[in-house]
This record gives structure tokens, sequence and C-alpha cells, in this order.
């Protein structure tokens, strides 16, 4: 059945780096090249997630046959094609570009708060050595200042003009919150009427700010943390709000929880969230977290006392009853919220400590 | 959901009711989004003009409350218009023929008038869904939080069968899941008629596991639910122990529930945050919070995720799963010696069926979802794909009921409630996120601009909404249709539970919270 199914599967070779490779129809070079041979191919205007774009040059390969590089992105695997995706010549296309690219922008180097892909394009540059100057001049894209929300970074100073922050609100969030004004150094991206974000269609998801390769949509929340010392560490979690179950990395700086960013890879989620879990994350650290356990004294108010105290007058509360009223007086009210372990326990402590089924969980509100 | 996130881009044909996906659950509603760029059909019934609405091809503003009287009307087209799964009612289902006679009397005009919508519409609908090769249901509580909640569930299951739109990829009766780890909190038993895993507290050979299991006999009969236990507090039920749940301001009837907690001798809250709840407790423990807790969480598709602690907690904040052992060690209980949230997960791994195959180490990245019967088991993403847990999907004959309370004279407007984007539930959590009042500071009611000039009022003016003594902004928008309005149970300074909920359906307990007749009056400004 298997070869069968083979059989019916149109498997086509090429070539790449003079590696032999399969590939099906519609496949486009640099999937091919990336996926199985697993070449590095620089791109930055490309997110596996969005259809391809073909706007920064930088996948260029050399095509046997063809005379100029083509754009790796958009083209499609074809049968017998002889790829080379590294060589001198397009070694130094790709670092001209780059150095082109550089000097349109104020800055290179934004800090890895601003977004989940915001180094690619320091990366880049320093990988191919492009801070050289070589090119100065115009600039493009202008910064706006006057968009007040919290969470959105609107720095279009830095603005490659790669339209990921468009085509992931378009594609992937099907919003349409942002498009693009004016053409070549007049470029701008901005909202519908050139509103504020707020005023747009925009949700706040903060696609675009994860997807921008240079920093220019930025993570203003997590970027209040600039200031905090220590490493940026990432711990992989599930998003606290809705039941979708989006997979996120909570950045931490020492115990300092900074922002949010989306998991790629997230089996839910695919690199997907929304406000809440892109940006309602500082209730964690609140000052009017509980700290304490409290035990409400005669006149009504809560006093701290430690760990066994309230414990031992927790359990003598409910032996109380039990004594008074039966097994059928306690009742148990899990939460939807809390882990696995919480719910697990909870009516565990009812059906082992009393015998009865008196528990449930807050779903019938 | 019978199928998995994933297939929200599959089907041909999708039926949303009762879910306002845009704003409850974001990222799934991007998946309908990508559906309809490939070309597939979106029908939309709900009362209010929601996003969803926006971009579907088909919507039907149903009156709130009237979701049977459409579904009725649907099968009654698909069985008229011969477009029954004729092989899967053979094979799979039981119970047709009743159905099917029953429908014939639920006209798309019957239904024109409960629902007040074009009975062409409902025509169209039917057609749609019914010649689909693959159409989807997705719903949320504005299918279940009525009365007839589970009439409604069940309306929508009978489509699905005649249609054969179950067992299949694209396809299904998907409930979207309001909270992270409602579906956990049902996997892990916490609900009086089941143990862990869905095992019923009425079948006698579960009864003897768990009483094995637990070390001491437990009752053999289901418990009551928290609303029951709610009306009885002062008389018969006497101490509770709640867990991250905010009850005096997310359940209905605030006055209620409030002076039920407070007849109780006894009630110990763990919570986060000092909730309105908590106030009325006894004793109130502080637990760790998302980020500072390792765990377990199960989605909406019932796929079985790992939290994981990034930082440590607050002062003395301590895991629920260790408080709550700790107050079961001291009451004599056994088995709960854990030393880690692992040992509490593995424990719910041995004794329940679905996630027999599971342990904390499997799920680690997340690959599953229940039931994962076995170790060598790859889990479960599309239910019943060759047969019904229970052998044969069942026909139900349902009527139409009107909702608890209905519009009248002294109270003439529809009020239906809901959630918005920017808040979870009562806003413990986000209203405590920086930047989140900048986009939603306060709440306001929804009211249709025509409706507005035909009841004097204004936009921006705050009005008083009868019965009870609500106090709210008013907000004009095209999302409420005549004569019905809208707000959300977020804010604690516009709790409008207090109005809502007076009706609860006979089997789930579920309350009313999506129906409730009111009167809205001018405050005359200052």
């Amino acid at each position: 059945m298997i070869a069968e199914a083979k059989a019916e599967l149109k498997v086509m070779t090429m070539t790449v780096d003079n590696q032999t490779v399969n590939f099906t129809e519609g496949e486009t070079i640099y999937q091919v090249a990336t996926r199985r041979p697993g070449k590095e191919i620089p791109t930055l205007c490309y997110d596996d997630r969005l259809e391809a774009f073909g706007a920064c040059r930088l996948c260029v390969v050399e095509v046997e046959g063809v005379r100029a590089p083509v754009a790796s992105c958009t083209t499609k695997a074809t049968e017998g094609m002889k790829v080379t995706t590294q060589s001198a010549r397009i070694e130094k296309y790709r670092k001209t570009l780059l150095e082109m690219v550089a000097s349109e922008n104020r800055s290179i180097d934004v800090d890895p708060l601003s977004g989940y892909a915001s180094q690619e394009f320091r990366m880049l540059i320093d990988h191919y050595d492009a801070r050289t100057g070589r090119f100065a001049g115009k600039k493009s894209g202008t910064s706006n200042t006057s968009d007040k929300n919290p969470f959105i970074l609107r720095d279009y100073d830095n603005c490659i003009s790669c339209y990921r922050c468009v085509r992931v609100c378009a594609e992937q969030e099907g919003d349409h919150a942002i498009n693009v004004m004016n053409r070549g150094f007049s470029t701008q991206i901005i909202t519908e009427f050139n509103r504020q974000l707020r005023d747009s269609q925009c949700t706040f998801c903060g696609q675009c700010v994860q997807t921008c390769p240079t920093g220019a949509l930025g993570d203003a929340k997590a970027l209040r943390a600039v200031e905090v010392e220590g490493k940026i560490e990432k711990t992989r979690t599930i998003c606290p709000y809705c039941g979708v179950g989006c997979s996120v990395d909570i950045m931490t700086r020492g115990q300092k929880i900074v922002g949010v960013q989306p998991a790629m890879d997230g089996p839910a989620n695919k690199g997907a969230l929304c406000i809440k879990g892109q940006f309602a994350f500082d209730f964690v650290q609140h000052e009017d977290r509980l700290t304490q356990p409290l035990i409400k004294q005669e006149d009504g108010t809560f006093k701290e006392v430690d760990w066994d105290t309230a414990l031992d007058a927790a359990a003598d509360g409910y032996r109380k009853v039990l004594e008074k009223y039966g097994r059928h007086a306690i009742y148990g009210v899990a939460s939807g919220r809390a882990p696995h372990e919480a719910a697990y326990t909870m009516q565990k402590f009812i059906r082992a400590s009393f015998g009865t089924n008196y528990i449930d969980n807050c779903s019938r509100a | 959901m019978s199928n998995p996130l994933i297939d929200m881009q599959k089907p041909d044909v999708i039926f949303a009711i009762g879910t306002n996906m845009t704003e409850c659950h974001p990222v799934a509603a991007t998946g309908i989004k990508k559906a309809l760029a490939k070309g597939s059909k979106l029908i939309v019934a709900d009362p209010r003009r929601i996003r969803l609405a926006e971009i579907a091809d088909l919507y039907l503003p149903i009156r709130v409350g009237s979701d049977v009287a459409l579904a009725l009307a649907m099968a009654h087209v698909i069985v008229r218009e011969g477009l029954v799964d004729l092989d899967f009612v053979a094979d799979r289902t039981t119970g047709a023929e009743a159905f099917f006679e029953h429908v014939g009397r639920f006209t798309p005009e019957w239904a024109s008038k409960i629902c007040e919508v074009p009975a062409a519409d409902i025509e169209t609908a039917a057609l749609w869904y019914g010649k689909a090769d693959k159409g989807a249901i997705y719903y949320t509580l504005g299918i279940t939080e009525h009365i007839c909640g589970v009439d409604n569930v069940q309306s929508l299951c009978n489509l699905a069968l005649m249609t054969g739109h179950i067992g299949r990829e694209g396809t299904g009766v998907n409930p979207m899941r309001g909270q992270n780890n409602i579906q956990g909190a049902g996997d892990c038993g916490a609900v009086p008629a089941n143990f862990p895993g869905f095992q019923p507290c009425n079948d006698p050979a579960s009864v003897e596991k768990f009483s094995k299991a637990y070390g001491r006999q437990i009752d053999g009969e289901k418990g009551i639910t928290k609303v029951a236990a709610l009306n009885l507090c002062g008389n018969g039920i006497h101490a509770m122990i709640i867990n991250g749940e905010n009850t005096v301001v997310s359940d209905p009837d605030r006055h209620h529930c409030e002076h039920a907690l407070k007849s109780l001798d006894h009630l110990v809250v763990i919570d986060i945050f000092m909730t309105d709840t908590a106030e009325l407790a006894d004793i109130v423990l502080p637990a760790t919070s998302w980020g500072e807790t390792d765990g377990v969480q199960t989605n909406t598709e019932r796929r079985v995720q790992r939290l994981r602690k990034a930082v440590e907690p607050p002062g003395e904040a301590k895991p629920d799963w260790w408080i709550v052992s700790e107050i079961g060690k001291r009451l004599g209980a056994h088995g709960f010696e854990y030393e880690s949230a692992k040992d509490v997960f593995n424990e719910l791994c041995e004794l329940s069926p679905i996630y027999n195959g599971l342990d904390w180490d499997r799920i680690d990245k997340g690959e599953y979802q229940w039931p994962v019967p076995t170790k060598d088991h790859p889990g479960t993403p599309i239910l019943h794909i060759n047969e019904f847990k229970n052998g044969r999907g069942v026909f139900k004959v349902i009527g139409y009921r009107d909702p608890a309370e209905v519009i009248n004279d002294e109270f003439p407007v529809w009020l239906t409630t809901g959630r918005r984007l920017q808040a979870y539930h009562t806003r413990t959590q986000t209203g405590r996120s920086a930047g989140i009042d900048y986009l939603l500071a306060e709440e306001s009611l929804e009211v249709n601009p025509a409706d507005l000039e035909a009841w004097g009022l204004k936009d921006g003016q705050t009005c008083k909404i009868s019965s009870g003594s609500l106090e709210i902004k008013i907000k004009a928008t095209e999302i409420s249709p005549r004569g019905t309005v809208f707000t959300s149970f977020s804010f604690a300074d516009v709790p409008v539970n207090i109005l809502t909920g007076s009706g609860y359906d006979p089997i789930t307990d579920t309350a009313e919270l999506k129906v409730c007749p009111v009167r809205l009056e001018a405050i005359p400004d200052v």
C-alpha cells in the first residue's frame, strides 16, 4: 500500500550544491534546500507561516542555465534543476544588499526584548560582516511617536520594508489592520487612514512585533525591562487564559517576568497569540498577590499566620462540620484555571477525606 | 472538541453558533479566517452582529435563546431535500426514524417566527451544511448557558449525525472551552458525576476501584452540583473549600451567592488574589500562580500539555496540590504524600483509562490528544471515527422551549452577556496587567442606535438596568440588534450577574446567563 502511495505521488529530483534530493511538485527551491539538505539560506522577508514574498532578494541562489541569480523563496523547484546556494558571486551580492539595507536604517542593534525575530537583521549583518558604512544617504521609514499604545512600539526608522508585519496581519490573523503607503524610499507602514493602532482593526495580538526582523515594531511592554539586569531566559509553557492552549515562552531576567513570546512550534497555535496571551502577564508579579496564609479574626479582618497554623485551622473546621453535620455537609470546588494537579488533589481530597462525590468545578458558570 | 484545532482550516462549510470566537478564542478564530481564504463557506448564527458575523457568507441574527428552533428547522430541510447521509445513519446511529418524523412539523417558516430571521436564510443554512462534503459545527457558551443548554447541544449533534458530519477530518461538533484548564478539571474528576477519566460515580466497578485507591469507601451515587450546593448552604452544606474561582462575581445571582457563602460554618479559599469570594472566607491560603507552577493542562482539543515554572512564587505562596494535600493529611486521609506535581499527574494517569498511555515525561512536547489508552498509542485527534463511545449515535427528539424569562411590557428588552477580547472573566488577572486599561477601561452597555432614539436614550449616557439597580454607560453600536442589549461580566462595578441566571438547565445546572429581560431607564445628568 505504501508502494502504491509512493507511485501516485510524483517524486522528482534536483541537485542542491551537488547533492541529489527528492522533492514534490509545488515546493520552492528555498523549501527544498533548507528542509532536506538543511542548507542555510539567508532571508529577511521570509516567515515560514506566510506566503513567500520575494522582497528582500537575500535568498538568491544560482541555477544552472539561468544567467541572473534567482530568488529561491518564490521560484518553484523543477525536475533536474541544479542549484548552488553558496558561491563567491552570491555571497558578494548578499553582502552588498545587506550594506544597502543597513544604510537606510537608524540602527542595526536592537534589544532582544523587542521581539522573537528582532535579531535576524543584526545577525545577518554580522555574519556577512556588512557594517562597512559603504553606502550612506537617504533613509527610509519614519517612526510614529504619536501612537501612545502601551504594547506596540512603531519605530519605523528601522523598517526595511519586508512587509512581514503587513502579511502576518492579513494572512495569519485575517485582520488587515496595517498596510503600506508609497514606494521606494518613501515606503511607510501605516494603518488605514494613518490612524493610531487603537482606532484601526488592530487587536494587539502582537504578531507583527514578533515577526519583525529589525525591531522596527517592538514589544513595548517587554522593552520596559531594558534596564533590568540579567540574561534573558525563556521558559516554555502554555498560556493561562482561554481553552485554545497556545504555547508561549515566558521571558525572565533573574526572577522578573519581563515578557511573553509565542512558540513558533506550539502544537495548538503555531506561533499565533492574542492580546491576553501576549501582553496580559503582569498579574503574576503584581503587588496584590497573596503572600501569606490568612485567618479571619472576630472583627472580620484577616491576620497573617504561618502555614502550620492555617492548615491546622483549615482541617479543624472541616472536622467540626463533619462531626456536627456529617460527610455530606462539606463541598469542594476545583478550579478550571489551575493545573490538573490542583483539580486532581481537590477531588481526591473530597473523596478520600469524606467518601462523597460532593465536588465540582467552575464550568457551570 | 471532537476534532483538532487544525481541522478548522479544512471544512467546506463551517456553522458557528453562539460563539464570539474572535474575542473569546482569537487564535482559534484565525483558523476559520484561513478556511475562508481557501474558499470555505461560513454560516454564523448569533444574536449580535459580531466580527465573525461580518466575515460570514450567511449571517442569521437569531433571537437570544432560539437556537433549538433554528436547528429543528435545519433538520427539517435536510430531511425534506434528501440530504440525509443514509449510510451513516443506518450504520452508526439509532433513533433516526422518530427524529425524522418529529422534525416534519418544524418548517423554516415556523422557526422564522421564533428566531426572527427569514425562512429563506434558514433554508440556505440547512442546504449548505447538508450538502457539504465536510461540515463542521463550532459553538461556545452562547449554546450552553441557557435553560435548554443540553437541548441546544443535542440539537447540534442531531444535525451532525443526520449528515454524517462527524468522525472525519474537517467535521465534528466542536465546543470551544473558555478556560485554560476547564477541560482538565473534568478530566481529573472534579465533577459530581465522574471519577477521574469520566468513570461514572454510580458504576460499581469504578466505585470499588477508587475506594481501593483512596483507602476508604466512597459513595456509589453521584454528588450534587455546585449550583445545588450553593442553594443548600446553611441548610445541609456547612463547609466548603474553593480553589481559584471568584464565585460571587462569576456565578449567577451575586446576592444569593454571597448569602450562601456567608451562611457556611467554615470556608477555605485557595487563590492568588484577595478576590470578593476570598473576602468571605474564614481562611485564605496563598497559591502559586501561572509562571510559578509546574503542572499540566488540557486544551479544548483534548491536548495534554505541560506548564512550567519560570520564577519563584512571592512570599509563602504554595502550589494548590500541596495545600490541598496538607489539609487532607491533617484529616487522616490516605495517599497525599506527594513530593512533586509529577507524582500527582502520574497517579492520575494510572487511574484514568483515557490517560493510561501518558505520563509526565511523555507529555513533554504536548503531542498527545486523549484518549491515549496505552503507551504505544499515538493519541486521538479525531473522536468517533469508527464508532461512538457508547456504540451508536443517538438522535434525541427535542422540542423548542422559551427561555426561563421572556420579554414583556414591564421588561421589554433582551439582555445578553459575554466576554470581551481585552478582559478575562472577572479581571483579577487582565485588570492587573499594565496597558489593558488603555484599550478597555470601563464597561458599557451596547445598544442599537435606532433603539436609543426610540427609547429616548443617548450614546455615552448612564442608564439604569432594571430589575436590579445596575448603572452603566451606554454605547451605541450596530453590533447589538434592535431590541437586544449586551454587556460583559468582567467589571466589578457592573456586576451584571446580579440580573442574570434565574433559570437553570435541568440536567447540567448551568445557569441561563445569556438571556434576561430588562428595562432601561435614563438617569438624569446631574
